[in-house]
């Protein structure tokens, strides 16, 4: 066995040299898993990519058998080699041999002995197969006790349950056939705005060091992007999580006298996502402000989503706002939205929108430019602090 | 997403499946009925439902443009755990990161400088779930001690982190996952005692438990949608299951998997989810169509996926395997295309940052590296 396939199993102009590297890497892992071997006495489980010849472990040594190398084994094991080398064990390997003799001193005859009759019977083999049966099980304790500063491949991680039977029927409905062009419109729709794909400017500040492109893209940057505008475009969702873009369609709404679609909106959204010890306090707040008959910032709901929420108001828990926030979220996104999209107001804000200039790249790699801190949201601020606001 | 109506806690016999359940109106042709909840999420996905024929997304994909010659470089490495890393999130802030690792050591990086800001030691070793608050003022923590702990991030040098620690979630098994909801006041944790749970962050209190997985729960992730009620989890018994969490029911369950699942995360857009599972295997889960629309694999490939995340358009899939190594899949045409060396010992754990400018990967070789 040589290294010398290729991982790909077909060798294509331009990406050999990465396929091959993954090959060396597959293999590098199978000899540290120990299910290859290096024929001449091996130290370490390792792959050399020259002509050193490797062997095939035999099934009954491997890792995947999951059988526990127990301690009284590897006496034995160690008690072999002391009396092959005359005493002459690695370091570690004496340490383990030293602490094995008292732990298992009650057994220690049987180690001795065991040792004894195996290197016995290994005397009436060939001297190939000698070679042979002493690599795979020099290999097999390589892998199950790994020398010093040898990370053990066999480590799992804590015990994970087994599968016990399902306790849920699972819903069994036809499946049909899926429609694919929702994620071809939304990755080539997004592709642009994807900085791994498509770059970002001036520059990636994780590449270049400069981190311009994050001030330039701040939370409440006064002057937006022009691709942060276009993307208040592809959805509701998006204008309403970008603080920028949720600021200025409440100057909108405004003019249409209809901000308090959007202030109920956000105040059922403090409501779901609030401390629990808060829900009845906020869900009187928002009947006052926005429900009660006459309020001073009256909602406009369908009779029958009123009557529900009204209902529901007498026991107070955290959705019972959903239903009428739902309505309200619908009418702007139906309404208020496309028309904002059409306005003059987000016309102007394209217009406006700046488009950073490309850092250009650096032609002394070695003067490289410091890389400046930022504070850090959990300092004390002169505004409201942490948990609650979005 | 339009006639999707609410939970009133009204129990009682549903109309179309006749069970003892929590039942929501529900009005069809303007009769109003009353369904459980998951009844009304079949109806709704019924409704929804093309009538197409089964096509593969790859070869839907075939029109669509191949990805140019792809470069991905470690910018960053992060070194200063004493042991492997287990998990870690990103900060609203697309630059600091949390991590944890299995000396119980939890520390907080501004990875752009690489400068370590906080650092506390959990009283437990494997702390494999940690989070971020979004409001970049709290992270949460937990592993083998079977809690989530919050802890406030305070500069003061006379205060102790750790004591101001709260104690959150109490599961009766190990800490898989946890995430923050929307704000800091809420957090929902996976766990090894085969459960998912809301809680509220200031008592304590349990405000809803997930029920259903045969077996040890390893992952979840929040659905970016609009109306934020959902969530997917992944665990031992090879099922991924989507939950309401309003109601605590799983309104849809996949499993064709062959093995854990380690990880699931939603799809940009919400539509999807992807997971990555010990078979080697990541998949993409179409929730609409309710079923599996594309493997990645290779068989080159013979290592457990830990970890997967998707780019910021969807475009991309990144992978950490067990096997030291980082798969790049193109979602739509369903091909590798790259493979990213640098670690020296399993991946853990893998995020994109909040903006996608880069991820970040954390490993068994005690660091994490950023790339880019």
């Amino acid at each position: 066995f040589r290294v010398s396939e290729d991982g790909e199993g077909r060798p294509r102009a331009g990406v050999r040299g990465r396929g091959q590297r993954e090959a060396l890497h597959l293999g590098a892992l199978l000899v540290r898993h120990g299910y290859l071997y290096p024929l001449r006495d091996p130290r370490s489980l390792a792959l050399r990519p020259d002509e050193t010849p490797y062997r095939f472990q035999t099934p009954y040594f491997w890792a995947s058998t999951v059988w526990p190398a127990s301690e009284l084994d590897y006496a034995i094991y160690l008690a072999k080699r002391s009396i092959q080398r005359r005493g002459a064990l690695l370091d570690h390997e004496k340490e383990h041999y030293d602490q094995l003799q008292w732990k298992i001193s009650h057994a220690w005859d049987l180690v001795v002995t065991q040792a004894r009759e195996q290197l016995r019977a290994m005397k009436q083999r060939r001297r190939g197969d000698r070679l042979v049966i002493t690599c795979q099980e020099q290999a097999y304790w390589l892998v199950n006790r790994p020398p010093p500063g040898v990370p053990n491949v066999l480590e799992q991680g804590p015990e994970r349950g087994s599968c016990a039977a399902s306790r849920l029927q699972t819903v069994s409905t036809a499946r049909r056939g899926a429609c694919h062009s929702p994620y071809l419109k939304f990755s080539s729709q997004r592709g642009p705005h994807d900085p791994i794909l498509s770059g970002c400017l001036p520059s990636n500040p994780w590449v270049t060091d400069d981190d311009t492109y994050w001030a330039v893209n701040a939370p409440t940057a006064a002057t937006p992007t022009r691709l942060r505008v276009e993307r208040w475009g592809f959805s509701f969702q998006e204008l309403l999580e970008d603080p920028v873009g949720r600021a200025h369609f409440m100057d909108f709404l405004e003019k249409e006298f209809s901000a308090e679609n959007l202030s109920f909106w956000e105040a059922c959204e403090q409501l779901r996502y609030g401390g629990q010890a808060q829900v009845p306090a906020l869900v009187d707040a928002v009947y006052q402000q926005f429900l009660a008959p006459g309020a001073a910032r009256w909602v406009n709901i369908d009779s029958r989503t009123m009557e529900r929420t009204l209902a529901g108001l007498c026991r107070p828990h955290r959705y019972v706002l959903d239903d009428a926030q739902l309505h309200i979220y619908m009418l702007m996104k139906k309404d208020s939205y496309p028309r904002f999209l059409k306005s003059d107001m987000y016309k102007g804000l394209l217009t406006e929108a700046t488009v950073p200039v490309e850092t250009k790249r650096r032609v002394f790699p070695f003067m490289r430019k410091p890389r400046h801190c930022s504070p850090s949201p959990a300092l004390p601020t002169a505004g409201p602090g942490g948990g609650g606001e979005d | 997403m339009c006639d999707q109506t609410f939970l009133v806690n009204v129990f009682g016999s549903c109309d179309k499946c006749f069970k003892q359940r929590a039942l929501r109106p529900v009005f069809k042709k303007s009769q109003q009925l009353s369904y459980c909840s998951t009844c009304a999420e079949i109806g709704k996905l019924e409704r929804e439902r093309p009538k197409l024929p089964d096509v593969e997304l790859h070869q839907v994909a075939e029109r669509v443009e191949a990805l140019g010659q792809f470069v991905m470089k470690t910018r960053r490495t992060l070194k200063g755990h004493g042991n492997k890393v287990l998990c870690m999130d990103w900060c609203k802030d697309k630059r600091r990161i949390v991590s944890s690792s299995q000396d119980g050591k939890v520390i907080v990086w501004d990875s752009f400088t690489t400068n370590k800001e906080h650092a506390v030691t959990m009283p437990c070793t494997w702390v494999m779930a940690c989070a971020y608050a979004p409001s970049g003022c709290a992270i949460a923590c937990g592993g083998l001690d079977n809690k989530c702990s919050v802890y406030p991030l305070t500069f003061d040098k006379n205060e102790n982190m750790a004591a101001k620690k709260k104690s959150v979630a109490m599961h009766t098994n190990y800490l898989s996952a946890c995430s923050f909801t929307n704000s800091d006041m809420q957090i929902l944790t996976a766990s090894g005692d085969g459960t998912c749970a809301l809680w509220d962050v200031e008592s304590g209190q349990l405000l809803q438990s997930f029920h259903g997985h045969g077996a040890d729960v390893l992952c979840l992730d929040l659905a970016p949608s609009e109306t934020g009620n959902t969530f997917v989890s992944g665990g031992c018994d090879k099922k991924a299951m989507v939950w309401d969490m309003r109601s605590g029911q799983c309104v849809q369950a996949f499993e064709t998997h062959e093995s854990d699942i380690n990880s699931v995360r939603y799809y940009p857009s919400g539509d999807a989810f992807a997971s990555g599972s010990d078979d080697a295997t990541c998949r993409l889960y179409d929730l609409r169509a309710d079923r599996e629309v594309a493997i990645y694999s290779k068989e080159s490939i013979i290592f457990g996926a830990s970890s997967v995340d998707f780019s910021l358009s969807g475009r991309l899939l990144f992978a950490g395997y067990n096997d030291y190594t980082i798969n790049v899949w193109d979602v739509l045409k369903g091909a590798r295309v790259s493979i990213l060396f640098g670690h020296e010992n399993r991946v853990s754990t893998l995020r994109v940052s909040p903006d996608g400018t880069a991820f970040c990967s954390g490993s068994w070789d005690h660091t994490l590296r950023v790339w880019a």
